[in-house]
């Protein structure tokens, strides 16, 4: 028995946001961070809120990578005000704060580490949870996970329960924007990865494998065109529907070493997630091809590759993921992102060891062991062939 | 001389595995940061009349001890890991792997999943170990 676990509903498509007009409660909290908050969306989903007859007050504390201790104060203000909607506004780490605040919220008696896909939380009593991204790509609008740091360990607790997919997500294209060029790449690059290591990852079904081909489809046509002009709308709703599929597929499958590999480099030399994940998939591509050749080829295919054997399209399915970020002017390799050899060298060992313990590594097509971790981060690093 | 299957669960069996889990390689860098002690359970099914309950104290990445118990209130560990006969079957084989089974919920656990979801490569080794066992059925 497996399942696929989606949000209720996803109202998408320009002015979605006016949805909100339409949902019935008495209060709602609003939970984002600052940067969202100077942007304004905040208080146009409190106007919209308020035309619903629905009271709205903004938590805007969540910061980049959300700590334990933002989620504990925002759950104590969520007790004190007494909610039956949650918003969620922001990227992935706002969605992932409101999702942590909620269970916290319904249930004062755990801590945020109990959050667990085999613990029943019994959420929904007290409050249901709208989430609405303002950036394409964290996915995590439509998945059961949500990421928050211990600052105490400095340490990432990667917590998940099937309860925490939010009721409804809301996708308008106003919203993404505002993105600039840089973090429409950044981030577009996440949801490429997020689908590509969804089709292909040992969790895949059916369900997730419509969800990831579609995304990908969308992403290379519309990437570009999102990142060259901000204000095409058609290319901004089509990646921000695309991220939420990449979600929907990576959430009922699992993401890949890109990701485990990605996580590893990111937060040891603080380079923005999607940037490191995308210079990474050529690399996992021909990697994980020796397992998993046939299914990059069907994505090869469908993307308009005309190669004639699996192994041509996967050479090729790698060329293009180059060519789509040099597009969007994206590094190929690590050293173009400003890391020095020496440095990069001194916490290898350190970064294989981080990569090939997380659950995305195992659920990848071709599982690594160290040595070959730390080959693939090498070939990475210096732009080289993947050739084992 | 090809050698003898044992029988999956049986004494013999569970003694032979901590033997090669002790030398797996794989298993120890995977795990040389656990600790904690189990309860392998195998519950009652047709296959099963009463439940088997396997001890294993997991530290560091080798098993410092193991017992096959009487029943489950023999011994209070941080960990209970238990399934249907078939469910075992199916990881033993490589046909299963232990998070997803847990999804699955072809097996419960009772313990912190987040402890566990930090050392899934562990778990995934200890699974895989079980090939390394020359092993027979019911």
């Amino acid at each position: 028995m497996w399942e696929f676990t989606s949000p209720k509903k996803i109202v998408f498509g320009e002015e979605a946001l006016e949805y909100l007009k339409e949902i019935e409660g008495k209060k709602a909290l609003v939970i984002t961070g600052k940067t969202v908050r100077k942007l304004g969306f905040a208080e146009k989903v409190s106007k919209y809120l308020e035309e619903a007859r629905i009271q709205a007050e903004i938590f805007d504390e969540v910061e980049p990578e959300p700590s334990i201790e933002t989620i504990v104060e925002g759950a104590k203000l969520a007790r004190d005000y007494n909610p039956d909607w949650l918003i969620g506004l922001g990227g992935g780490s706002n969605m992932d704060a409101a999702k942590a605040i909620w269970a916290l919220y319904e249930r004062p008696d755990i801590e945020v580490g109990a959050i667990s896909p085999v613990e029943k939380l019994g959420l929904r009593k007290k409050a249901h949870l709208i989430c609405i991204p303002t950036t394409s790509g964290s996915g995590s609008e439509a998945t059961w996970a949500t990421i928050i740091t211990d600052s105490s360990s400095k340490t990432k607790l990667e917590l998940a329960s099937k309860e925490l997919v939010p009721d409804i997500v809301i996708l308008d294209p106003q919203l993404p924007k505002s993105m600039p060029p840089r973090l429409t790449a950044d981030t577009g690059m996440d949801a490429l990865v997020h689908s590509m290591e969804a089709y292909v990852n040992q969790w895949r079904n059916d369900f997730s494998d419509a969800m990831a081909i579609k995304a990908i489809k969308i992403i290379f046509e519309y990437l570009p065109r999102a990142y060259e002009n901000p204000d095409d709308i058609e290319a901004r709703e089509k990646m921000h529907i695309a991220a939420t599929m990449s979600g929907l597929a990576f959430g009922n499958a699992q993401a890949g070493i890109a990701h485990s590999m990605g996580h590893a480099l990111g937060a040891t030399f603080k380079i923005p997630h999607g940037r490191t994940v995308g210079m990474l998939l050529p690399y996992v591509i021909k990697y994980s091809a020796k397992e998993a050749a046939g299914r990059y080829a069907e994505i090869a295919r469908a993307i308009g590759i005309e190669a004639v054997t699996d192994e041509e399209c996967v050479e090729e399915l790698a060329q293009a993921v180059r060519a789509l970020m040099k597009k969007v002017d994206l590094p190929l390799c690590a050293k173009d992102m400003g890391l020095d050899w020496e440095t990069f060298t001194g916490e290898l060992d350190e970064l294989v060891s981080r990569a090939i313990v997380s659950s995305e590594s195992i659920t990848n097509p071709r599982v690594p062991d160290e040595e070959e971790c730390k080959k693939l981060f090498t070939c990475a690093f210096n732009g080289e062939e993947v050739d084992f | 001389m090809s050698e003898e299957n044992l029988l999956f669960f049986s004494e013999e069996w569970v003694k032979r595995f901590v033997e090669e889990l002790n030398k797996n390689q794989s298993y120890f860098e995977a795990a040389k940061n656990w600790e904690g002690d189990f309860l392998f359970i195998v519950n009652t099914g047709p296959k099963i009349k009463s439940e088997i309950v396997v001890y294993l104290d997991l530290w560091h990445g080798k098993c410092r001890d193991y017992k096959l118990l009487p029943d489950r209130s023999a011994k209070k560990t941080e960990f209970i890991f238990e399934g249907p006969y078939d469910s075992w079957e199916k990881l033993a084989k490589g046909q299963l792997d232990p998070v997803k089974a847990l999804l699955m919920r072809k097996f419960k656990l009772s313990g912190s999943m987040s402890k566990l979801m930090k050392n899934v490569k562990a778990a995934s080794e200890m699974a895989k170990n079980c090939s390394r066992v020359p092993t027979k059925f019911l």
